[in-house]
């Protein structure tokens, strides 16, 4: 396979022709930051959390669906991005109802941790609390609508690791929303393996195991990883 | 079916035309204040006049001056005179025609008089216009193919499977200059030759029809006017980068546009003018029909080809382009109805002749649904170029009741406004977007004093904001904040800082957004701050508890201790 | 030298974020030099003074008397700082916010009546309960707050970091994990 050699915020970086800008920053440890990514399902770009500056095109691109490209210039971090990013993950914020202090996932949630990296101290945006419910009816895990922020990974993992196929999206707009199966209640999906590969693959509180309290949601991404390397690498590592 | 059946289809049907034809407006618009009333009763009182050899009662497609439906027009033809409409005596346009009123129309072909008020042949909002895509409409009768291939129909397609190779078919459409008339004006030939040059066993021609912005009626009068130009235009496209199937994507609000497609699919299929070895060369083409179900965003191409393959309708990042890689993966052609409506034309009469028209960067014409504070509403197809100024004050007869126009909002929600001292812009796409609106698809809603700008903006944020699919969030989430910003704005709630902040959200979500519905949301909010800020400062509230709001005022800066 | 005149406000919140500003411990004794304590729950001062420096608020806008103080604070102070979650996100005194416009209302029936050990009754007579406002807010809707010190509580090293920067006189920043939510 061919190389591309191009430059990443002033490195210069090689990497293999169809490699995604995300991964070639990733190998040249410069950390771009995402949330709808999730390593071993296939990228969606929604996030925008990982659009970066490439010189000579005018609009931004996302780092995890933008290929390579010879002599590309690509700048991860710029005060425009900054700003762009920490917008993002305001609006996020005000969009449903993440109260930190009361849930599982405190401390152990990427948005939180992004929230922290990019600097927001406050969230600008009125707050909307819209209503979001619970879907506690699952033996082995609850689904907390409040705390989603619609990146998918649940969706993808179920389909594309899992190949259930129980998880999907549902509505539009800011009534989007994640559902299980025909839009039922997920205990009475007859689909869903209780493999808990979403709950793995969520980057916040809203889907966990039953019978955890706050700040006890520890995800263990090891299980998902080594599937993935199974799959793309053919290598039982466990 | 070869040339010979094509020219013996179209003799036959001019062999049969009678001396009358009673045209009467079929589409959309005039069917629903009843205009298949009116044809009904038109045809009884032919019946009872024992007019029937002589006298055809035709429905047709729009016939452009919606507001005064239902229209009618008679037109004297002599048996065996050319097809020209030129050659042919017209009626006034009878308007507001009732089935009462059916007696009196037919009774004018034996010199009687009728009280049936009519519209002026000779007023600009008819003589400005110049007809390309809207040459059939009105005249050709959308359910009968016969009508169509009468009016030269098919002609281009034939000539291209016969005559020219798919390479000269691309040079055709590249020197015309036809550009895309889905809103974004890609040039038309270099996305087929995108698609032609892709390597691929399969390939796929899409049309567009997902019309969805609001006051725009453009693409469904084309449909239900005049089906089949459509059809031959996705054929030529087909030939030309090498796709063996068609879709067509329409919305399920446009029944009518639906069922007219239907049929005329049907009837070229059963003339072998779609399907396999058409007109006896090797090329196949076929056209399904796809129903959209009412999202906005499937009018994005990407998330239009998700619609298509069964799955959620929700956009995705390019590259790669449709073009290169789109339905089921494949090479995907996609253009907008009008912009398939100008092939066959540009195929029978030439680029050259094409490219004459219009101005140095955007060739052609161009249809537009004016609508809103204008005392013409209906469907005008101008050439590029024209001044705004001719079509809202000239042929659309200004507003109405003595009003002042105050802003035309041109590209829906897309767009912008453009306010009345830019009247005399010409409509081509650069000239427009230098104003900060587009082109679009061809909504022109005109405003008067009476409208409030942050009402307008408020207005199509709410739209974006309920059609947003929620994939990406800068759309999602920022359209949400930024109607709240405005409705705070209207509501008086607002300081200089929600203004601030409203515009540096219009910002972000025009730079991160996915997909163009994102993209161009924040457009009328930014044209209008651009030409009226002030309507917005007047409603502002003084901020009392912001920065510098302690009283009294001290040191700014935190003091050492 | 004029020390710094330091105010502290105590909101729709429950008071945790003033414990942890107790557990400041010694380094209380070492500001008490350069400020002077001019308002605050843990002084006995009825009417916020004029010509304040700096005030630490905690807790969110529940209720008219809130909004009401907060403004009076924004009028009379320099250098606002939201003191924990409540008052930078509404955290949980705002969940009531989810439950519609009518949220005040269920609040208050769930608290004195449903939960009301003896003599069930909402107090409605004025000056007893404040109204609560339809919606929960965070003190930066209703005015301009200078910075930020999130947490809940923020511990007391975090305090002390913004402390410390204010009377340094320099503009408090905190960065990574210092601006920890929950």
């Amino acid at each position: 396979m061919a190389a591309r050699t191009f430059t990443i915020d002033g490195k210069l970086v090689t990497a293999e022709e169809n490699a995604t800008v995300l991964d070639a920053a990733t190998e040249a440890g410069i950390d771009i930051p995402t949330l709808c990514h999730l390593e071993g399902v296939y990228d969606v770009g929604a996030c925008r959390l990982c659009l970066v500056e490439v010189t000579g095109i005018g609009k931004l691109l996302p780092a995890c669906t933008t290929r390579v490209a010879e002599g590309m210039e690509i700048k991860t971090d710029s005060e425009r991005l900054r700003k762009y990013r920490r917008m993002t993950i305001e609006l996020l914020f005000a969009e449903r109802n993440h109260v930190c202090a009361v849930c599982v996932a405190n401390s152990h949630c990427e948005l939180q941790a992004l929230a922290c990296r990019l600097g927001m101290d406050h969230v600008r945006y009125d707050y909307t609390f819209p209503r979001w419910s619970v879907d506690n009816t699952h033996t082995l895990f609850g689904m907390d609508h409040n705390r989603c922020i619609l990146c998918t990974r649940c969706v993808r993992v179920c389909w594309h690791i899992e190949g259930a196929g129980t998880k999907n999206v549902s509505g539009r707009g800011s009534h989007s929303h994640i559902i299980s199966d025909l839009n039922q209640s997920w205990g009475s999906s007859e689909t869903c393996t209780r493999c808990g590969k979403c709950v793995m693959g969520c980057p916040t509180g809203a889907l966990f195991a039953k019978g955890v309290t706050v700040s006890e949601m520890e995800r263990d991404r090891t299980k998902l990883e080594f599937i993935v390397t199974a799959r793309e690498k053919k290598q039982w590592i466990a | 079916m070869v040339i010979d059946d094509l020219m013996e289809i179209a003799a036959k049907e001019k062999a049969a035309r009678k001396p009358w034809v009673v045209r009467c407006c079929m589409a959309a618009g005039c069917m629903s204040s009843n205009s298949r009333g009116v044809k009904e009763a038109l045809d009884r009182a032919v019946k009872e006049a024992g007019m029937e050899s002589e006298v055809e009662v035709r429905g047709v497609g729009c016939m452009k001056l919606c507001c005064q439906g239902p229209l009618v027009q008679i037109d004297n033809e002599k048996p065996g005179a050319t097809v020209e409409v030129t050659s042919v005596d017209h009626s006034p346009l009878y308007e507001k025609v009732t089935p009462e009123d059916a007696a009196s129309l037919i009774g004018t072909l034996k010199g009687g008089k009728t009280s049936v008020e009519s519209a002026d042949p000779n007023q600009p909002f008819f003589t400005g216009q110049m007809s390309i895509v809207l040459a059939n409409s009105g005249i050709v009768d959308p359910e009968r193919i016969e009508s169509y291939i009468s009016l030269d129909g098919y002609d281009g397609l034939h000539h291209v499977l016969r005559e020219m190779t798919p390479k000269e078919v691309l040079d055709t459409m590249i020197k015309s200059g036809l550009r895309g008339r889905g809103g974004a004006g890609y040039p038309t030939g270099l996305k087929w030759a995108t698609v032609a040059k892709t390597p691929s066993a399969q390939k796929y021609v899409i049309c567009n029809a997902d019309e969805g912005d609001p006051g725009a009626f453009m693409d469904r009068s084309v449909l239900e006017s005049d089906p089949h130009s459509v059809l031959e235009g996705m054929a030529i496209g087909a030939y030309a980068v090498g796709a063996n199937q068609g879709f067509i994507y329409v919305r399920a609000e446009y029944p009518l546009a639906i069922s007219r497609l239907h049929t005329a699919i049907k009837q070229a299929k059963q003339l072998g003018l779609l399907g396999s070895g058409i007109f006896e060369s090797p090329f196949n083409f076929n056209i399904d029909l796809r129903i959209g179900a009412g999202a906005f965003v499937c009018g994005e191409e990407t998330a239009l080809m998700a619609s298509v393959e069964g799955k959620r309708g929700t956009p995705r990042p390019r590259p790669p382009f449709p073009a290169e890689s789109g339905l089921y993966n494949s090479p995907t052609l996609i253009n907008n109805v009008e912009t398939f409506a100008n092939v066959a034309p540009i195929i029978r009469k030439g680029a050259e002749w094409f490219a004459s028209i219009g101005t140095e960067k955007s060739k052609g014409t161009k249809v537009f649904a004016l609508a809103g504070k204008i005392t013409n509403t209906g469907l005008i197809e101008v050439p590029m170029g024209t001044p705004l100024r001719r079509i809202v004050e000239e042929m659309g007869g200004g507003a109405p009741d003595g009003g002042t126009i105050k802003a035309v909002q041109t590209g829906g929600p897309s767009g912008g406004c453009i306010p009345a001292h830019a009247l005399d812009t010409p409509v081509d796409y650069e000239s427009l977007s230098k104003l900060g609106s587009i082109m679009g698809s061809g909504g022109m809603i005109v405003m008067d004093e009476g409208t409030r700008m942050v009402d307008v903006a408020r207005f199509f944020m709410e739209f974006c904001m309920d059609e947003s699919c929620g994939k990406c969030i800068p759309c999602r989430a920022g359209t949400v904040q930024m109607h709240h910003m405005l409705t705070k704005i209207l509501a008086g709630k607002a300081t200089i800082r929600d203004l601030e902040q409203l515009e540096e959200l219009c910002d972000m979500v025009r730079n991160t957004s996915l997909c163009g519905l994102g993209q161009t949301a924040p457009n009328p909010v930014m044209s209008t701050l651009r030409f009226f800020r002030q309507e917005y400062l007047d409603l502002l509230q003084e901020d009392t508890l912001g920065p510098g709001a302690t009283n009294p005022p001290q040191k700014t800066v935190p003091a050492a201790n | 030298m004029d020390r710094l005149k330091f105010a502290t406000v105590w909101l729709g919140g429950c008071a945790g974020c003033h414990m942890s500003f107790m557990d400041l411990d010694e380094f209380l004794i070492d500001i008490a030099d350069h400020i002077e304590l001019v308002y605050s729950p843990v002084i006995d001062v009825k009417e916020y003074p004029h010509g304040v420096d700096v005030c630490l608020i905690e807790g969110a806008v529940c209720n008219e008397d809130n909004l009401e103080i907060l403004h009076k604070i924004r009028r009379r102070t320099r250098v606002l700082v939201a003191f924990g979650d409540c008052a930078i996100t509404g955290n949980v005194p705002a969940i009531r916010n989810q439950l519609g416009l009518k949220n005040g209302e269920s609040v208050l029936q769930r608290a004195y009546l449903e939960g009301a050990q003896s003599n069930p009754g909402i107090p409605r007579e004025p000056g007893i309960v404040p109204a609560l406002l339809p919606r929960v807010m965070p003190v930066q809707e209703a005015v301009h707050i200078e910075y930020y010190l999130p947490g809940c509580p923020p511990p007391a090293d975090r305090i002390k970091a913004v402390l410390a920067q204010l009377l340094a006189g320099t503009e408090p920043r905190l960065t990574g994990a210092q601006l920890k939510f929950g």
